[in-house]
């Protein structure tokens, strides 16, 4: 047998601890339940490494294997399966899902320690890990689309899991309507690749008897112009999700989740799906028309600086990290845009090490300093909480793309994928590189260095701010600064260091020193069809490289001077109110859907839907009641009228008959 | 003179026209009953009348049904009619027009 064709087993483990806690979860309760949920997403990453290395054992021709447990949906000539396709793209994907999946689990564990629905947090963190693992290995559309939304409505749950606080319930449900906008987008993309090419199965089994052809088998024969629009609304699809320009405001939002969400859904994983996607679709990219992809590169670059300036005003500990994800997410999609499809999947390997680092460390600090998230009321923390620093330096120097770290290699890939399309790209890319090292830094800052504020009373603390209403009870020692921040136990701590470790060596996978160790882009090679080649002179590169660094340092200097040099009070005119505020976009969004939108809503449900679609459903009802009522009269009863009655028609129908025949 | 086939017509023309014109303006039941009998024996002639003409026995073979269905007819119709008798007995006696009240 295959090993291959157990790869079924990837998702089904996560589901099977899914099902058992939905069950029994209750009963196993905290820790218990958190650790069954930890062992079945483990078990998922385990499967996955075989997978893995059976996949490598294989010629490179050969790697790409579909595994088809059951037709789904016998429809006519319409005919989904479930199937699995295993090839090197979506094993990685499902690697390094698995694999951080289940270091986040096991940090959960002590994080959500002491929570009341300790249970059910498992319970949506294994669904999470099942639909994410649908998702990647789905070998059509439509599978994708099942486990696409099925992330997002855990990503909901999970967003509102405190939802007795307003502020999560609202920001679920805005992260649930806006990623709506792009699944619209999918579903129209699905309907038009059905239309034009009769499947929707990613890559056929014609190896196999009676196989089938795939769309992409098919991509050439698509026009350009069907090519291009299903890419844009790919890419509609992949900016929900992804939380590109323009719908990317549910992320910073989605930080009212736990901390563990953050890192594993808004940062590592699901947020990655968007350009997964767009990658798994590089042999339609490749058809559509140029501008199409530079239309995407220049989204993602807009993205990636727009949210870059808004991370530098923000003092949240996690909305300045969910602005860098957004910020990143651009760079993955600009390389997208640029036909780096490598780099793209590199950057988001690398990407997911040290963001969901950093959000875990920002979680053990929020964590240590009882449900504090405000910067200015942290500092000095690297005495009390030696590790969660550490970790922390580690997962900064990498995004700031300081060498050797790993951020630096990959977002040196991004940047020379970015100048082979547009010199201009290339420039906002270093531009954002520069931003990052420096709100990166200034968050290092005043987390980590200067005086221990949070011995001060709270000026002016906001209740609201707090994340964890399980520990509210903590909270008032914070406010009167009587609680010393605490290191966090070691089932937090252990993630912790694992993906500093990953941070630290991820730009491994793919160093650009020799073709040998260039181990990610040859891997992934197979998935991608044939594209295009973009090569760069070596010296070029080198020279991009030197600048990027530069500027990497660059930032790291300009936060050195600012927040380490000084005190954060002196740097109130470095905080444009406007950037707090991440240029108004949100607010001129609300004002926009809470004005016209609303108008133009009520116009439609009382004058439209009530006059108009209503009134007719309601019109032809009294109609007919109203014409019954006169026709009920003809029946009298008397036996006189329905003779007369008889007789007219009679008469009638005689006439009617002699003029007929020409009487 | 010869009495041929237009005779019988214009007879059986003149009794439906009899039966039908009793059965309008007449309010006794037992009354209009009968213009209903007069009405369907008016056919029953025109029938035999074409049979004859036409020399075709379809016509006479209708005629037996005509009577059998009569027959059964006259037998629920008094039935209904006896029963009104029974009930009613107002100053103008028994009318059609009692049954106006058997109307859903």
């Amino acid at each position: 047998m295959e090993i291959l064709d157990a790869v079924w087993l990837i998702p089904a483990l996560p589901l099977a601890g899914f099902l058992t806690l939905l069950i029994a979860g209750r009963k196993l309760g905290d820790p218990f339940a958190g650790w069954l949920a930890t062992s079945a997403i483990g078990g998922a990453f385990v499967a996955t490494v075989v997978v893995f290395g059976r996949l490598l054992n294989m010629g490179e021709e050969e790697r790409r294997h579909i595994t088809t447990l059951f037709t789904w949906v016998p429809a006519g000539g319409f005919s989904v399966d479930v199937a699995f396709l295993v090839d090197p793209l979506s094993i990685t994907m499902a690697l390094f899902v698995t694999g951080i999946g289940t270091l986040i689990h096991l940090y959960s564990i002590g994080y959500m320690h002491g929570d009341e629905r300790f249970s059910k947090f498992f319970v949506y963190l294994n669904l999470f890990a099942f639909s994410m693992l649908m998702l990647v290995l789905a070998d059509n559309f439509l599978l994708s689309f099942l486990g696409w939304e099925g992330v997002g409505a855990c990503s909901y749950f999970l967003i509102s899991f405190w939802f007795t606080r307003e502020s999560a319930a609202v920001a679920g449900k805005k992260a649930f309507v806006t990623n709506r906008i792009g699944d619209f987008g999918f579903m129209i993309a699905m309907f038009l690749l059905f239309a034009s090419v009769g499947t929707l199965d990613y890559w056929g089994t014609a190896s196999v008897a009676n196989g089938s052809i795939g769309v992409f088998e098919q991509a050439e024969r698509l026009s350009t112009y069907t090519a291009s629009a299903v890419v844009l609304l790919l890419f509609l699809g992949a900016a929900g999700k992804s939380a590109q320009l323009p719908l990317y405001l549910w992320l910073p939002d989605a930080m009212e989740g736990p901390t563990p969400v953050s890192a594993l859904i808004h940062a590592a994983t699901m947020v990655t799906a968007g350009v997964f996607l767009l990658v798994r679709c590089a042999p339609l990219l490749e058809q559509a028309d140029p501008n199409v992809t530079l239309f995407i590169a220049g989204v993602g670059a807009l993205t990636a600086l727009f949210a870059a300036t808004v991370a530098c005003a923000q003092d949240d500990i996690k909305k300045v990290l969910a602005y860098s994800t957004v910020s990143q997410l651009g760079y993955m999609v600009l390389a997208v845009g640029s036909g780096a499809y490598v780099a793209a999947i590199f950057h988001m390997v690398t990407h997911a090490f040290f963001k969901a680092l950093l959000f875990l460390g920002a979680g053990s600090v929020i964590h240590g300093l009882h449900d504090e998230q405000d910067m200015k009321r942290m500092g000095s923390l690297r005495k009390w909480m030696p590790i969660t620093w550490a970790t922390f330096l580690v997962g900064w120097l990498a995004i700031s793309g300081v060498p050797p770290f790993s951020g630096f290699w990959s977002k040196d890939e991004v940047l020379a994928g970015a100048f082979d399309k547009s010199p201009a790209l290339w420039a906002i890319g270093v531009l954002v590189a520069l931003l990052t090292a420096y709100y990166m830094s200034r968050q290092v800052f005043l987390v980590f260095y200067g005086h221990e504020r949070w011995r001060q009373p709270a000026a002016g603390a906001d209740p609201a701010d707090a994340a964890d209403p399980a520990d509210a009870a903590d909270q008032g020692h914070t406010a009167h600064g009587s609680a010393e921040p605490h290191e966090s136990p070691w089932v937090m701590t252990l993630p912790l260091i694992a993906l500093a470790g990953l941070a630290a060596v991820g730009g491994m996978l793919n160093l650009p020193l020799f073709k040998a160790t260039l181990f990610l882009e040859h891997w992934l090679e197979p998935s991608l069809g044939e594209v295009e080649h973009h090569v760069l002179a070596t010296g070029t590169k080198i020279a991009l490289a030197i600048v990027a660094t530069i500027a990497a340092l660059a930032g790291v200097g300009l936060a050195y001077v600012t927040w380490y040099r000084k005190k954060p009070a002196e740097n109130a005119n470095l905080e444009p109110d406007i950037l707090k505020k991440a240029w108004t976009y949100d607010a001129a969004i609300a004002a926009f859907v809470g004005g016209p939108g609303r108008a133009a809503a009520a116009w439609s449900a009382f004058t439209v839907d009530k006059g108009v679609i209503d009134g007719a459903v309601n019109g032809v009802a009294t109609l007919v009641r109203q014409g019954g009522g006169q026709l009920r009269k003809v029946q009298t009863g008397y036996v006189r009228n329905y003779a007369l009655g008889l007789a007219a028609g009679v008469v009638l129908l005689l006439a009617w008959t002699l003029v007929r025949v020409g009487l | 003179m010869t009495v041929d086939g237009s005779w019988y017509l214009i007879l059986a023309a003149v009794l439906f026209s009899i039966g039908a014109i009793g059965l309008l303006i007449r309010r006794n039941v037992l009354v209009m009953f009968m213009c209903v009998e007069l009405m369907l024996n008016a056919v029953n002639l025109t029938f035999v009348t074409f049979a004859r003409m036409l020399d075709d026995i379809g016509g006479q073979v209708v005629v037996f049904f005509v009577l059998v269905v009569a027959a059964a007819e006259v037998v629920v119709g008094l039935g209904i009619i006896v029963s009104i008798f029974r009930r009613r007995t107002g100053d103008q006696g028994t009318t059609a027009d009692d049954l106006h009240l058997l109307k859903g």
